[in-house]
């Protein structure tokens, strides 16, 4: 068994041979963070004293400091055969929504733990994730994680992992991150199977950024990975996507907290500090080299992070609009790829459309608005990008049903994604059918065992991004699990339907939908209505339309008595009191056109959680 | 200024009824009937010093209201002798009206003779319906054959008479209210009150509904019952002078009620009974035994009180006044209460005619969406 490392390998004058970067892949509470607490122990970074439970996990960090130190890598050094290594941990983001940011932090690796729960199997967001190590060549070491519980199957799932990456069952470790029981054999492992970085030392330097993040007291901190050469502080160094140039005022690792250090040589990873302020100065995926002495070709694969998903946020109150700015201003820098732009809606007031990369993007972007800034939001049914061809012959980009072209439309275009899906098998006939009613097509299954299954579908984006995985998961119990990329477009038959209230048009509620799927939603919207509406002095028509032809009619019969018939001197103080009430909730009315919708309806109608309800 | 004074009993509890009430079983030992004009009238003399010190001028007495409970569950005699106090303190104005309600099978020619020899001018009795279906479902005991009756003996006797129906009573078609307010017409009183059920809450009624034992109320069948009523009034020379009151020619109105609705001062006495005097709101203790001991005690009954600041005042004058036949000034209203009026003109809520006279008049359909109209008013 390795012992402690006696000295630690210095930054900026370590071989690179004696170097391994390496990240774990998992799913959601199979374990990594829990193993990387253990390693961060075991290698003594963190003593057993400091060590609290999840010690990476930034959430935390930021709720007990008020600050944001992301300890997206950490260094830890350990010792082999009485060689000392330095060993860097990469942290990756586990949702989909963050392919890209997951593509960078693995191109930062050698390789990758695939950490997989030996009592729950591997699920599709983990076979995603291997997916993209594999692509980039990263060695895999399987790992199960949780021997310890008295339900782990280690043989069962170590002959699954087996089958997946093709090695022997026996090649597969088995640890308990609670226990500790197989950590330091797995840190041996590490350094033994995965190989050591290589680069140029004497060329220019080449360093990919990794992650970026906006820390309030140090303006952004940029985690890198040095390919060539060396990066020292106080040089001007240089974005090569954009050429614009920074100081270099710090760099340094973390150990896991910062340490500056002399510089960071070939296959070093660790952080830089230029004092910029927001997070799209300082990109993923940027190649950062040395202004003085610049490489000529960045490292190559930075794309600018593409919203695919759209929603109208909107503040309860119309006079936090401000607040809410000063909201996103402040979430942008640290967030590259949230973008937004003003929009006023009839119904809602004054908002933003806001782009995000995926739901779980949208609904964390919601929290922390609600959260961190106090907002109350309304935020509007989330649209994907459709591209949209009128007769004119040119293409629009529609990110809002607002946008869609008026008259004649020649062609739609939607984005399609590839999804995967694990089930135990006896769901297959109930998830086919939830694809097949939303248009998906199937490309391929595979049995990963007796009881599971992987189903390969090609389907709009818009048909997940609603109540997709909702719907998955009842139909399966909760044993089903998804994931997906984008996957190209194709052309459709898609409409916008409208919805009117008195003949007034509530954008809001507008939605672009396949014509199969119009009068459903033209059906389902003007009868939530329907219900949402308190009913008014006149009948209040509510239509469902394409165009201007109507689909769908509800009506809100009017009211025809409001008063208490009975009015003695005791009911005068109780009467005035429900007139109060009423001029109080009275705010929260917003008027289309001569109609008063109560902003609950709004919410209700725009949330799916309702109809789930029922 | 004007007296209320509370008779908190009955012989039965209907199963609508939230009103302050009890039945001899629910009353317990520490109040009794027997007693209850003498306790009664010990808060009229109470009032009277209480006044004398308010530094207010003095005022004597233009409407006096029993009511209930059943007022007429106590002998004559005992309602004539509460009368008799409120005249020696207060003293009662030439001309003065003097109401009680009543339930038709709690009163006999004599013991109306006896009211009306002790100073009474009007009665209201409890019809609510001529159905029996109807009435067995608002669990009312009287036998409707016997209103005609009383009516009689009490016009006879000299007094004014009013009757109180109740519509929308889950069950009744609309056929079945025809038949009652024909019945009423019948009678020939001077004066209807006609009310829309209210379910109140904690009652029978319900607590039925609830479980789906009688269907529910309906606003629209209310409103439709409302327009029909107020046209075979009208048709029988009624005119309406508050929502759910219409009398016969001039001068018949429940003088006592405007009252109310015009912002009156008046002292309610009696466990549960409601005051207002001097801008001051407040209500007393509601048991008729806490209300006995605090009497017998020489404490002030008063359980709550409120003094509505200038805003609430505005919203009880808007909401009580719009319901009057005589109307709302339109120079009591605000800035936004006069831009709204032309568009209550538009949507047939207010008369036109009253409205260029300078007076917010509610017509037939605002009658029964009184509480919009308010709200227009009042920018809400
Ligand atoms: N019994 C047992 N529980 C574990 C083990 N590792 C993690 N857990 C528990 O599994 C849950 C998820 O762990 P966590 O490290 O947060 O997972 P992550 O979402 O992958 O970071 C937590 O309740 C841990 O305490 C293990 O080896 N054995
Ligand atoms: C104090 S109550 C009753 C007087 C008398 N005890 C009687 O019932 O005949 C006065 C009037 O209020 C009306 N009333 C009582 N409860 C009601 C309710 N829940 N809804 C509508 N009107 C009601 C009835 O018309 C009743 O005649
Ligand atoms: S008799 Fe009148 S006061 Fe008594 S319970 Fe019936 S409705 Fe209520
Ligand atoms: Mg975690």
């Amino acid at each position: 068994m390795s012992p402690l490392a006696r000295t630690a390998q210095v930054p900026a004058a370590t071989d690179p041979s004696l170097i391994r970067n390496f990240c774990i892949i998992a799913h959601i509470d199979h374990g990594k963070s829990t193993l990387a607490d253990r390693m961060l122990q075991s290698t003594g970074v963190v003593s057993a004293r400091d060590m609290k439970a999840q010690y990476l996990d930034r959430m935390d960090i930021e709720r007990e400091r008020g600050i944001t130190i992301k300890s997206q890598a950490v260094r830890m050094p350990w010792e082999v055969d009485g060689v000392t290594y330095a060993l860097n941990m990469i942290d990756t983001p586990g949702h989909v929504d963050f392919t890209y940011e997951v593509s960078r932090s693995l191109a930062a690796c050698e390789g990758a733990v695939l950490l997989v729960d030996a009592a729950q199997g591997i699920e599709a967001q983990t076979l995603a994730n291997l997916y993209l190590a594999i692509e980039s060549d990263l060695n895999i070491i399987p790992v199960l994680n949780k021997i310890d519980l008295p339900n782990a199957q280690p043989e069962k799932y170590a002959e699954e992992l087996a089958n997946l990456i093709g090695c022997d069952p026996d090649d597969v470790l088995k640890v308990s991150g609670k226990t500790g029981q197989g950590v330091e054999a797995l840190l041996d492992e590490v350094i033994k199977q995965l190989p050591p970085p290589v680069g140029v030392a004497d060329a220019p330097a080449r360093a990919m950024i990794f992650d970026s993040v906006y820390d309030t007291y140090r303006g952004v901190v940029t985690y890198v990975r040095v390919v060539d050469g060396m990066l020292r502080p106080r040089e001007r160094v240089q974005m090569m996507s954009t050429g614009s140039t920074h100081e270099l005022l710090e760099i340094g690792v973390s150990a896991p907290n910062p340490v500056p250090s002399k510089g960071l040589g070939v296959g070093e990873v660790g952080y830089l500090i230029t004092g910029v302020k927001d997070v799209r100065q300082s990109k993923v995926g940027d190649t950062v080299t040395n202004s003085l002495k610049p490489a000529a070709e960045s490292l190559g694969g930075y794309e600018d992070p593409k919203p695919m998903v759209f929603s109208g946020l909107y503040p309860m109150d119309g006079t936090d609009y401000p607040a809410l700015r000063d909201a996103l201003d402040k979430l942008q820098l640290n967030d590259a790829a949230l973008v937004y732009e003003p929009e006023t809606s009839v119904a809602l007031g004054f908002g933003f459309r806001v782009g995000f990369l995926g739901l779980l993007h949208l609904e964390i972007t919601r929290e922390r608005l609600e959260a961190e800034f106090n907002l109350d939001l309304i935020s509007t049914a989330p649209n994907v990008v459709y591209e949209v061809m009128g007769e004119d012959k040119q293409l629009t980009t529609v990110t809002n049903p607002s946008e869609f072209p008026e008259g004649k439309i020649l062609e739609v275009h939607e984005p399609l994604v590839s999804a995967t899906i694990l089930a135990p098998s006896e769901f297959i006939g109930s998830v086919m059918e939830l694809c097949q009613g939303r248009r998906g097509t199937l490309r391929g299954m595979d049995y990963l065992s007796e009881e599971r299954v992987e189903m390969r579908y090609t389907l709009p984006l818009a048909e997940i991004v609603f109540d997709f995985f909702d719907h998955l998961k009842s139909r399966t119990r909760g044993y089903a699990s998804l994931d997906w990329k984008a996957d190209g477009s194709q052309v459709a038959d898609l409409v916008k339907v409208d919805i009117l209230l008195q003949g007034e048009q509530v954008d809001a509620f507008s939605a672009i939908t396949h014509r199969d799927k119009a009068y459903s939603y033209g059906v389902m919207m003007t009868g939530k209505l329907r219900e949402l509406i308190p009913r008014q002095q006149f009948e209040v028509p509510i239509q469902a339309a394409i165009g201007s032809r109507i689909i769908a009619r509800e009506s809100i019969r009017a009211i025809r008595k409001d008063v208490l018939a009975k009015c003695y001197g005791g009911d005068i103080s109780r009467k005035r009191k429900l007139l109060e009430k009423q001029k109080a909730g009275k705010k929260r009315m917003k008027m289309v056109g001569r109609v008063e919708v109560p902003q609950e309806a709004f919410i209700a109608a725009l949330s799916t959680g309702e109809e789930k309800k029922k | 200024m004007s007296f209320y004074v509370h008779i908190p009993f009955c012989t039965v509890r209907c199963g609508y009824c939230d009103f302050n009430t009890y039945t001899a079983k629910e009353l317990g030992s520490g109040a009794s009937q027997a007693s209850y004009a003498a306790t009664v009238s010990q808060e009229i003399s109470f009032a009277r010093q209480v006044m004398d010190k308010s530094g207010l001028p003095h005022r004597e007495i233009e409407t006096v209201f029993f009511g209930g409970g059943t007022p007429t569950l106590l002998p004559a005699s005992d309602l004539v002798s509460v009368l008799a106090r409120i005249n020696s303190e207060f003293g009662l104005k030439p001309g003065a009206e003097v109401t009680t309600e009543a339930n038709p099978d709690s009163v006999t020619r004599e013991s109306l003779q006896e009211l009306k020899d002790g100073g009474f001018t009007r009665v209201s009795f409890g019809m609510q319906s001529a159905v029996p279906h109807v009435l067995a479902v608002l669990e009312r005991t009287h036998d409707p054959k016997g209103v005609p009756q009383v009516v009689r003996w009490a016009r006879e006797v000299g007094l004014q008479v009013s009757v109180d129906l109740i519509y929308g009573t889950p069950g009744e078609s609309l056929e079945d209210w025809r038949t009652s307010v024909e019945a009423a017409l019948s009678y020939e009183p001077d004066h209807i009150s006609a009310y829309a059920l209210i379910i109140e809450e904690g009652t029978k009624l319900a607590a039925q509904i609830r479980r789906g034992q009688v269907p529910n109320i309906d606003d629209d069948d209310h409103a439709e019952k409302y327009q029909l009523a107020d046209e075979m009034f009208a048709a029988a020379g009624f005119r309406w002078y508050e929502v759910s009151n219409w009398a016969k020619g001039e001068g018949h109105a429940c003088r006592h009620n405007v009252a109310y609705w015009q912002g009156g001062d008046w002292w309610g006495a009696g466990p549960g009974a409601h005051s207002h005097v001097g801008g001051l709101r407040w209500w007393n203790v509601k048991h008729p035994s806490a209300y006995q001991q605090r009497i017998d005690g020489g404490i002030s009954p008063g359980h709550g009180r409120e003094f509505p600041d200038a805003e609430a005042v505005k919203l009880e004058r808007t909401m009580l006044l719009t319901r009057l036949g005589s109307g709302m000034p339109i120079a009591e209203l605000d800035e936004h209460g006069r831009r709204a009026v032309a568009g209550l003109i538009a949507d047939e809520l207010i008369e036109p005619q009253s409205a260029f006279a300078g007076t917010i008049v509610l017509t037939q359909r605002g009658r029964l969406l009184a509480d919009l109209v308010v709200r227009e008013l009042l920018d809400f």
